[in-house]
């Protein structure tokens, strides 16, 4: 069975389920796997820095992950086990001034990594980044994490 | 006054209200219709059959879902009120406006440099011609930044314009827009997202304010 996660959202599945976020633009997928007890857990995220906010604990890197995290737990997945991989991040809209809002992806992407690394949690596998688009699913199962696009298909991380 | 959670729960546009802002709506497209038959030079009209508000996060259902393939222009509101435009079109519209100025040969192709550069130029059209007629109307300074383009999938490109932490749930204002030309009548959108703190300002100053 197939569990839709929303913007701002996060879910944990197991028992062979998958996980599916649609059109990351510089939002960013966060898909982490206990591979002992195959529970996955999907984060789609937002933006990198709640600012103290507490509503909507997904929508931001720094209160969405330990969120995430704690649902594994509960589920049954141990944090020494997760191993994390990523995709969006994009910066949908070229542009030459450089200006913040443009270039949440990339801050939102360096927040992730910077966060789990600190966690201790591995970043097996990335895609992130670019001009472009992403539909991602977790399939618990395998771990496998599967990456659209409106241009080049489908490929698994 | 409207309070933070009446927005949030929902603008009724009362039939008054609605009406205003289709004037508004149709006043700019008739400036936007001037300006793109002199771009394609060739006639073009354009009309505004309705305005509404909806929640920002249901806008990708009107253009076909999250993944929907869209031909997007972006661009920043600046002036008393902020926000995020954005003009929006399925790609074989957007391509259909391609092949009057000819420069669309194939409809299946990628956008080129050119129709990348002419998606902008029209884009800023709306934009301009739309807020100029808003600022007549509400006496607040509002015009257009540069365009950006984007044609990727409807959520992903729309997303830009909830950078500015705008609440979930935060409403957007959104022109449907047709555009009439000898090839065919085209429908297009364009979407205004007040940023959060300048949003009350623009409903107070369009009387919305108490028909809930």
């Amino acid at each position: 069975m197939m569990h839709k996660v929303g913007m701002a959202e996060a879910k944990v599945a197991g028992a062979g389920d998958s996980l599916r976020t649609l059109g990351l633009g510089s939002c960013v997928g966060v898909a982490l796997y206990d591979p002992i007890v195959k529970i996955g857990g999907l984060l789609h995220v937002m933006l990198p820095a709640s600012g103290g906010k507490t509503e909507l604990p997904a929508k931001y890197v720094d209160t969405g992950l330990p969120y995430v995290i704690h649902l594994m737990k509960d589920a049954g997945a141990q944090t020494r086990h997760i191993i994390a991989k990523l995709a969006g991040g994009a910066q949908m809209f070229a542009l030459t001034t450089g200006s913040d809002i443009v270039r949440v992806g990339p801050r939102n992407v360096e927040a992730v990594s910077q966060w789990l690394q600190e966690a201790g949690i591995p970043i097996v596998a990335t895609d992130v980044g670019g001009s472009i688009g992403r539909t991602v699913e977790l399939f618990t199962e395998t771990g496998a994490f599967s990456i659209r696009t409106a241009q080049f298909g489908e490929r698994f991380l | 006054m409207v309070d933070q959670s009446d927005w949030r729960n929902g603008v009724h546009l009362d039939k008054n209200a609605a009406d205003m802002l289709r004037e508004v709506g149709n006043i700019g497209a008739a400036h936007a219709a001037t300006a793109l038959s002199e771009m394609l030079r060739q006639k073009v009209t354009m009309e505004v059959p309705w305005v509404e508000f909806i929640p920002f996060d249901d806008v990708t259902e009107i253009l076909g879902g999250p993944e929907q393939v869209v031909a997007c222009v972006y661009l920043r509101m600046l002036g008393e009120v902020t926000g995020s435009i954005f003009f929006i079109q399925t790609v074989p519209i957007a391509k259909q406006l391609m092949s009057l100025l000819e420069l669309s040969k194939d409809a299946l192709a990628p956008f080129s440099d050119m129709e990348v550069s002419a998606l902008g130029e029209i884009g800023n059209i709306m934009a301009a011609s739309y807020l100029g007629s808003l600022s007549d109307l509400t006496h607040l300074t509002m015009f257009p930044s540069v365009p950006l383009v984007a044609v990727d999938m409807a959520q992903a490109v729309l997303n830009v314009g909830l950078q500015q932490d705008n609440p979930i749930g935060n409403y957007a204002l959104i022109i449907h827009t047709s555009i009439h030309h000898h090839l065919a009548s085209e429908d297009a959108h364009l979407f205004l997202l007040p940023d959060p703190g300048t949003q009350e300002a623009l409903v107070r100053a369009l009387g919305i304010e108490g028909l809930a």
